[in-house]
């Protein structure tokens, strides 16, 4: 399915998720826990603001010369005796990988987690070919593939919307027979994993970031199976979307910093490595070591407004501040890019039809923004997808939008908005009905809380549906009759 | 001082109070306020819909109207609609005839309690209240204008206030503008946490500087049928004035010497 998770429409999904409340308060859990963690981490290493100014000027940096850096890696890469693939499309990625793992003859897969591996159906694809079997090595992912390959709901902590006594039936199912203690299940996984590793003949890593002038792959991790996906399998895939890449280790180091902190809220993760084709001195690491880079979509926004998105490290930093997030969870974007970051990308990737709805699922809150430590201003890019949508492409003929252009008639013109304020009380009867008692404990200082009787037009619908609307204020009491009046007497007064 | 008032257009449909009570601090302050009479909205509701085209018009009105008289300062109730204000300096500065005006717009303009505390140099506007309450950030106000101390300032040195904070402060409120009627469903559940929390804190009041977030969030509570009293800041600190007890940055700074 690509990034989409799902196939039923966006209000569907929104409905589903409304009813888990058990995602709901886990994800508010892991949201509130990270807070502390992140800010924690972010405020030790000091200088934060600056050192997102820095992270943006890498990354921005990249995206600007990408042909170059990638050409400069690409020949680094071959220069040691690995290859290097450019996929235009996720079917050109896979087709490659396939085709090497027919040529040879590979068995076993061992993959760690990969979001661009997940984003081009890589698992499936080669569990096409007879004989071969594909195992997720990374504990979260791996729980992913025993519960039925189950999609991913975050992009850092992929099993977010599972709680313990769900995964411990996902592993009694391979056997296990003990607690739902998070650490004895881990045990269990590891133990199951390492046997599969040692027979692994192929493996499969993503990327955090491409080294250019060294050709290197930088890996970072908290368990250690993408460096043992490195260094045990003797066939080596690494695929990576053509963003991920820096000049140097120096800014590898930058970013790496600022990823764990973002990411999980440590100062670095336990597993940060640099590898890539083993050299003749090294005792391990694959012989044979193939680079995959995927564009898949992502050069669409090279040149547009929405360039700033390929600026993104994938942290997950704005998936865990997101209030619309919290509530719908990852299934509710349906797509594995959720969050702020998936807003903005899956348009971008996969286009309006599958994913229009999702800029429009923001309060533009632009608590994504402020957290991004390579400074994307997400929320800015959710309003520029519904400019794309609306002003350009006008996808939308729906009631809402005559109405959204009367009120930019109305919000433009002086005499309209006063005609509508001095009669928007008279108005509103026609659709409201003032009933003080009817507001039962209700105490609003500053305005008139009142019932609305249906029918209301459609569009406030979606807002009186939940909440009460304060009864507009009657011409002879408004706020600029008050202030004339105010004046008035100010000046009888011989004042000012 | 001049000071024109940006009244808002929530402010001017549905909430006189607020209008008043921040005409009266600021003159209380010395300010000559001013509102000017075509004034109709920041642009919000269109342009953060996606309708950009349909929003200059209504982007040149504001800025025409509010830089016709000829104030000081320009200064709002409401964080998000300021923060809107001050954005035109960047949304128009390819726009020929508009460009310098939208930047001169932009440095004049505060919100209401950022202009206090920020300008004016108040910590202590002389108000009093018995009351438990609790303040509603709102996100504009917080990220966009980049004003988190000064509401906090002030209502700490309302004379028998007393302030208890809000937990998940940082959790939107779930207006967000049109997004509130047009994703109704994952709106009710912001808002519904919004409320949970506000009553976790057992506060008789709730006090923000974003009349849009207090008519969402005291919608609410009134459709849930809970009680609360909302309050703008503007109110609270135009409560029970006594100006013996002004106080001013540079009284508290001279204290501490
Ligand atoms: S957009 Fe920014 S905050 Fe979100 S995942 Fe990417 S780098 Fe992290």
């Amino acid at each position: 399915m690509g990034i989409a998770t799902s196939t039923k429409p966006f209000v569907e999904r929104v409905e589903e998720a409304k009813k888990d409340k058990f995602m709901q308060a886990s994800v508010a859990k892991a949201q509130d826990a990270q807070w502390d963690k992140r800010e924690a981490a972010r405020k030790e290493l000091g200088n934060w603001e600056q050192w997102r100014d820095l992270g943006e000027q890498i990354r921005q940096h990249v995206i600007k010369y990408l042909p170059d850096y990638l050409e400069e890696f690409a020949d680094n890469v071959e220069k040691k005796g690995g290859h290097v693939f450019f996929a235009k499309t996720d079917q050109e990625a896979t087709e490659y990988i396939k085709d090497l793992a027919v040529k040879k003859a590979v068995k076993k897969v061992v993959k760690s987690k990969s979001m661009v591996s997940t984003e081009i159906d890589l698992d499936k694809e080669l569990m096409k070919l007879p004989g071969v079997s594909v195992m997720e090595t990374d504990l979260a992912e791996f729980i992913l593939q025993e519960d039925n390959w189950d999609e991913p709901t975050h992009i850092v902590f992929p099993t977010l919307h599972k709680n313990r006594d769900q995964i411990q039936k996902v592993f009694e199912k391979l056997g296990y027979t003990g607690s739902n203690e998070p650490e004895k299940m881990a045990k269990f996984a590891r133990k199951y994993l390492r046997e599969y590793f040692l027979q692994a003949d192929m493996g499969v890593t993503g990327c955090n970031f491409a080294i250019a002038d060294s050709g290197m792959i930088n890996l970072v991790t908290n368990e250690g199976n993408a460096d043992l996906t490195m260094a045990i399998p003797k066939t080596q895939v690494v695929v990576m979307g053509m963003e991920r890449i820096v000049p140097s280790l120096k800014e590898a180091e930058v970013l790496d910093n600022m990823l764990s902190r973002s990411a999980v809220g440590q100062k670095l993760t336990s597993y940060c490595s640099f590898s890539g084709k083993r050299t003749d001195d090294e005792s391990d690491g694959p012989d044979d070591f193939h680079v995959v880079i995927i564009d898949n979509g992502r050069s669409n926004a090279l040149g547009t407004q929405f360039e700033s998105v390929l600026q993104c490290i994938r942290c997950g930093s704005c998936l865990n501040v997101c209030p619309v997030y919290r509530h719908i969870g990852g299934k509710g974007y349906g797509s594995i890019y959720p969050g702020p970051i998936g807003a903005v990308l899956s348009p971008v990737l996969d286009g309006y039809e599958e994913f229009g709805d999702l800029p429009y699922a923001s309060s533009l809150c632009a608590a994504c923004t402020e957290t991004c430590p390579v400074r994307i201003p997400l929320h800015e890019l959710l309003i520029e997808h519904r400019h794309v949508m609306m002003d350009k492409l006008h996808t939308d003929h729906s009631l809402t939008n005559t109405i959204m252009k009367t009120i930019g008639v109305g919000t433009g013109s002086p005499i309209l908005f006063k005609s509508a304020m001095f009669g928007a009380n008279t108005a509103s009867k026609v659709v409201s009905h003032h009933d003080h008692d009817s507001v039962a404990g209700f105490l609003y200082e500053t305005g008139r809380i009142g019932k609305l009787h249906k029918p209301v037009p459609k569009f406030a619908r979606g807002w009186t549906d939940i909440r009460d609307l304060p009864q507009p204020a009657k011409s002879h009491e408004n706020f600029r009759h008050w202030f004339k009046k105010h004046k008035q007497e100010q000046a009888a007064k011989g004042g000012k | 001082m001049k000071v024109a008032i940006f009244s808002t257009c929530v402010v001017d449909l549905f909430f006189p109070k607020v209008g008043q009570a921040m005409t009266e601090v600021l003159e209380r302050f010395g300010c000559d306020c001013y509102l000017p009479e075509n004034q109709i909205c920041c642009g919000q509701p269109t342009y953060n819909s996606g309708y950009l085209k349909e929003t200059d018009k209504t982007l040149h009105n504001e800025i025409d109207s509010l830089l016709s008289v000829d104030a000081d300062y320009i200064v709002g109730p409401a964080g998000s609609c300021v923060a809107m204000l001050r954005s035109y300096k960047n949304s128009l500065k390819d726009d020929p005839e508009y460009a310098q005006k939208a930047a001169e717009l932009a440095d004049k303009s505060y919100e209401f309690s950022q202009f206090l505390y920020r300008v004016l140099g108040v910590v202590d506007a002389g108000a009093q209240l018995d009351a438990k309450a609790t303040y509603h950030r709102s996100c504009h106000m917080t990220r966009l204008l980049g004003e988190a101390t000064a509401p906090f300032v002030l209502l700490d040195h309302v004379k028998d206030l007393e302030m208890t904070p809000l937990p998940n402060i940082q959790n939107c409120c779930g207006f967000g503008g049109t997004f509130s009627a047009k994703e109704p469903e994952i709106s009710q559940t912001m808002v519904d946490e919004k409320v949970d929390s506000v009553l976790s804190t057992k506060a008789e009041i709730l006090i923000s500087a974003d009349p849009a977030c207090l008519m969402n969030i005291g919608g609410r509570f009134s459709r849930r049928g809970e009680k609360i009293k909302i309050m703008h800041i503007a109110e609270v600190l135009n409560s029970n004035v006594d100006v013996k007890r002004i106080k001013y940055k540079k009284d508290i700074e001279k204290v501490e010497q």
